[in-house]
């Protein structure tokens, strides 16, 4: 039972660095831009069918390169035609936008490449697992997750120590400021969607490669990253990624003692420590709302 | 008129353009998109001409969300067989017209929406669907209060032709009973007799388990664990976990559909199935070409197959198939052929469009080669109304004959040996007088 | 709101409702499409008086909705075979629910006032599921049907007419919207629109302000318990669906759709989505790209919502 449980938590760990990286993209675009962005399930699964596709070409390896930027583009073009409009809003307006978008990309999506659902192998070199009684940890998963950690560290060196990131850190805090400023915020708003959008795209060649491959490959994961937003406190990336590392844990757990329940923990969690603790855990005094 | 008059009178009607043109401007555009985007975009197979002749089959299945493909699969055997029905004189003499609906893949209160909207509005003459099992059985709660024929193609729950029977439900696809029964003789031989089972939390999956753990214990095995996985479940790790521990002899996954392919992917990542056997009850096409090749394995049971040689007419259908969509069939591309067919035959026996003329003609109606496609001729139980066809039991493969050949027939189970008694299905069926 | 347009706007609205199975069926709709319409009208309603008249923004009234229906279907399949009751039962357990949540939640703000009513819904949502002894689980609630009114002097059969039971839904609707309209009226329903306006001047005013958004919230639950039951009734069904978050999007977004500053927006949403889906769906595969397309659209042109359009064609 022990062995059980404690593989249960490592394994929580490593789908929680999952959703965390999605949850950090849509964190991204929340804080800056106050915009809830529904389609970002959308553009995971255009992500993970533009690898897909590219796959004869460019491999595995190529996709997982390429497909992100390609997504992270379009990102950008979306941002620049449609969400630009929603900015000085009713929140909720980007939320009805989002959603319109979600529909769009859901059936482009089926649209295009089939409701069936397409096999997506990896090299064979990466499913084996490290060990026979460690089986979980198969070459795939930590590959995940080292890949999830680089793009954490890289996201906070980017916005620590570069420009564009004390912009989009300022920005966040006071974007009025920022513009007064000389800053110019259109663009700014515009690189810091399709970074978002990069993150979106690249956790979609990594599920594409645990999960099957089908339209709504991006839609039962955007709740996930919502909650792992909230239960870390908005406005906070590092509170992202400890929400999205405790659902992973949460759920691993909730396996171990009832099962069917895995999918209503996270809600459950959600629910106590937003009573217990109303910004959620590192959530700071004074964020946006 | 002095300079500032003119200048005024100049500017008046300008500033009084702008404000008013800039909205009629975007509204106009707002209402050609809004147009546009209501103009019936070309749909090939929804037939929408309303002739008072035709008699019409109205088909309730979701065609997007997570059931989509199968769904789609059984849109097109449908309109296969509406074809060939018209080519062979259609239905008492009038054309037949297929009326396709989305029921989308979760929620009943569409389905149900769409259901009424099909016979109330559309009058259509008998109502088809639904893959989802929860979704057939809203379905046939309509059906009943209408009094409108209801051929359920691809819900497998057993309540709809067990303890929900109604006089005019009728079910082509197998129950989760006969499934059971069907599978449990090669899972005993091939895997072994210690079980785990991987089901997903919902009706299916509650009778699918149930049913196998019966016969299993009939057979000599043991269940030595179990895990209810919620609808939609991604990530499958936990689950396996739990699995390895408890050391079976073979993982038996009753996940379908999506969660079928994350369940299998995962686990044969995970080198399970060089530990154990992998292998399950339901199967299908759809879920085999999902997978990566590797991945392909285990024991199961399919409903239909296409890969027939020796049975006749086989062949055509496969072709026609191909010829349409560039795939083989499933067996959900039956269910659909099937289905529109018995409703067919239902009307051109009882030469009526009677519900309950129709219903009793169908009591032990035994289908045509043509449209059987299988080896032994399926007929309705009489006082079930459920199809007794055969079941394929066999093994998945990663490739055989064809690339489209991902599963090997070993065993073809006569669907007597694998239906239990009209009693053990729990259908008190009462017929109005 | 102007002069005009508010002398207008409800008896217009009233006659349509009024006249809605008749010419419905002659658009190509059908009576059942039009109490669609009315219930889910109904429920975006209830929720625009939180969301636009209080501003606060809840995304799983669903589960009100929700616990309407099943106390609805419930009361009929193990109880007693009225309808009358059903409504009563499914409104006293949505408005308890939403008592007790509200109560819990009310110092929470924005998201995370948003997020937390998911969480909620949620909850109840896997309840559903998996007490399915009771629940009937994913398969919900089936095998009953909705019985005819016994009013004494006479009996409406409301289970084989659905005309009869358009327009008990309306009447119960009139009944509703009618409350919902005297309460804001009232010094009540300023003091909320004052909240929205500015929730930290109302505080400094002396305003109650959590006990307002607490009775806001229940107002609210109440109503939409109601349209729950009635949905029950109207497709004789009831599932976990009902009480799931994407159901509480929906009415979210046909109050911004119709327009949240106005009284009748969320109605108006809640028939263009309702009416939109229904035709679009049975015409192509492809809907989901046109309503979408349609959401787009009236977000980057109608600042307002679809009542903002009317709005303006009446001023100008």
């Amino acid at each position: 039972m022990t062995q059980v449980l404690l593989f249960n938590v490592f394994n929580g760990l490593i789908v929680g660095a999952f959703y965390a990286l999605m949850a950090l993209g849509l964190s991204l675009i929340l804080n800056l831009s106050g915009v809830i962005n529904f389609a970002h399930g959308g553009f995971l699964a255009i992500g993970a069918y533009l690898a897909y596709s590219m796959m004869p070409v460019l491999g595995f390896w190529g996709g997982l390169v390429v497909a992100p930027l390609l997504t992270a583009f379009l990102g950008v073009i979306v941002e620049r035609v449609l969400i630009r409009r929603l900015y000085g809003r009713d929140p909720l307006y980007s939320l009805l936008l989002t959603f319109g978008l979600a529909y769009i990309l859901e059936d482009g999506t089926r649209y295009i490449w089939g409701a069936q659902s397409l096999p997506y192998p990896i090299p064979g070199w990466l499913t084996t697992p490290l060990s026979t009684s460690f089986f979980f940890l198969t070459g795939y998963r930590l590959f995940m997750v080292g890949l999830v950690a680089l793009v954490v560290a890289a996201l906070f060196l980017i916005l620590g120590r570069t420009r564009l990131g004390m912009r989009i850190r300022a920005g966040t805090a006071d974007l009025e400021t920022v513009s007064a400023l000389g800053v110019n915020v259109g663009v700014l708003r515009n690189l810091n969607f399709g970074l978002g959008i990069y993150l979106a795209g690249l956790a979609g060649v990594l599920a594409a490669g645990m999960l099957g491959l089908q339209p709504t490959i991006g839609t039962s994961l955007i709740m996930p990253s919502f909650v792992a937003i909230i239960v870390g406190g908005l406005g906070s990336l590092p509170g992202t990624l400890l929400g999205g590392l405790l659902i992973g844990v949460a759920s691993g757990v909730t396996t171990v003692f009832f099962p069917s329940a895995t999918e209503a923990v996270m809600y459950v969690m959600m629910g106590i420590v937003l009573l217990v603790r109303p910004r959620g855990l590192l959530g700071e005094e004074g964020r946006v709302q | 008129m002095s300079k500032t008059d003119l200048l005024a009178s100049a500017a008046k009607p300008l500033a009084a353009d702008s404000v008013s043109s800039v909205p009629l401007r975007r509204r106009t555009i707002v209402q050609a998109a809004a147009g546009a985007s209501l103009l019936q975009v070309a749909s090939p197979f929804v037939i929408t001409a309303r002739a008072a002749e035709t008699v019409k089959l109205g088909l309730d299945n979701p065609l997007t969300g997570t059931y989509a493909a199968v769904g789609k699969n059984e849109l097109i055997g449908c309109q296969l067989a509406v074809e060939q029905i018209n080519a062979k004189g259609g239905i008492l003499g009038r054309q037949a017209e297929l009326l396709s609906e989305d029921s989308t893949s979760g929620d009943a209160g569409t389905a149900v929406q769409k259901a009424r909207k099909l016979i109330d509005r559309d009058k259509v003459d008998f109502l088809l669907g639904n893959v989802n099992s929860a979704l057939s059985l809203a379905m046939a709660q309509v059906a009943a209060e209408k009094n409108k024929l209801l051929m359920v193609t691809g819900g497998h729950t057993d309540a709809v032709t067990g303890a929900s029977c109604h006089h005019n439900v009728f079910r082509i696809c197998n129950t989760t009973q006969m499934e059971a029964n069907a599978v449990t003789p090669a899972l005993i031989k091939d895997a072994g007799k210690k079980w785990y089972y991987i089901t997903p939390d919902y009706a299916f999956g509650h009778t699918l388990q149930a049913g196998l753990e019966k016969a299993c214990a009939k057979a000599g095995g043991t269940k030595v664990g179990g895990d209810l996985t919620p609808l939609g479940t991604t990530d499958f790790s936990s689950y396996l976990i739990k699995a390895q521990a408890a050391s079976p002899d073979v993982i038996v996954f009753l996940t379908q559909g999506d969660d079928m392919i994350n369940a299998l992917k995962q686990a044969v990542q995970f080198g399970l199935d060089k530990k154990f056997h992998l292998a399950g009850g339901q199967q299908e096409l759809e879920a085999l070409e999902g997978l990566p090749p590797e991945a392909r394995i285990g024991t199961w049971v399919f409903e239909w197959y296409w890969n027939q040689p020796n049975v006749p007419h086989v062949k055509e259908f496969v072709d026609a198939i191909k010829k349409k969509t560039g795939r083989v069939p499933t067996a959900r591309t039956w269910f659909g052929f099937a289905s529109a067919w018995s409703c067919a035959l239902a009307a051109n026996t009882a030469k009526s469009l009677d519900t309950l003329k129709m219903a009793k003609a169908l009591q032990n109606l035994h289908l045509p080669p043509e449209v059987a496609l299988m080896p032994d001729a399926p007929y309705f139980r009489a006082n079930q109304n459920q199809l007794i066809p055969n079941l394929f039991v066999g093994h998945a493969q990663a490739q055989g004959s064809a690339p489209d050949d991902l599963f090997k027939v070993t065993t073809v189970v006569k669907g007597n040996d694998a239906a239990g008694t009209l009693e053990e299905s729990g259908c008190k069926m009462t017929w109005p007088s | 709101m102007t002069a005009v347009d508010k002398r207008l706007s409800t008896p217009v609205i009233w006659i349509l409702l009024l006249t809605m199975p008749y010419w419905m069926d002659a658009m190509g709709g059908y009576t059942e499409l039009a109490c669609r319409v009315v219930v889910l009208g109904l429920a975006a309603m209830a929720l625009n008086f939180l969301l636009g008249f209080t501003g606060v923004l809840s995304f799983g009234h669903a589960a009100y909705f929700g616990l309407g229906a099943y106390g609805a279907a419930m009361t009929i399949k193990f109880m007693v075979p009225s309808t009358a009751l059903a409504i009563v039962v499914g409104v006293i357990v949505g408005t308890v629910a939403a008592a007790v949540i509200g109560a819990l939640i009310v110092k929470l703000r924005g998201t995370y006032f948003a997020m937390v009513t998911i969480a909620f819904g949620q909850v109840f949502y896997f309840i559903a599921f998996r007490w399915n002894t009771v629940t009937g689980g994913d398969d919900g609630i089936t095998g009953w049907q909705r019985q005819p009114l016994n009013l004494g002097f006479t009996t409406i059969d409301i289970q084989h007419s659905d005309i009869a039971f358009y327009f008990l839904v309306l009447a119960l609707f009139a009944f509703a919207v009618a409350i919902m309209a005297l309460l804001l009226r009232s010094p009540l329903g300023r003091t909320l629109v004052a909240i929205r306006e500015n929730e930290r001047r109302a505080l400094f005013l002396g305003i109650p302000v959590e006990r307002h958004i607490w009775l806001s919230f229940v107002i609210s639950g109440a109503f939409c318990a109601l349209a729950g039951s009635l949905y029950a009734l109207l497709s004789n069904f009831t599932d976990p669906r009902s009480l799931h978050w994407t159901l509480s999007g929906n009415f979210v977004i046909m109050a911004v759709l119709g327009g949240m500053r106005s009284f009748w927006g969320p109605l108006v949403g809640a028939a263009i989505f309702v009416v939109l889906q229904d035709y679009v769906s049975s015409h192509t595969e492809n809907w989901m790209s046109v309503i979408g397309l349609f959401f787009v659209l009236v977000v980057t042109f109608f600042p307002r919502g679809v009542v903002g359009i009317i709005k303006r064609r009446v001023v100008s």
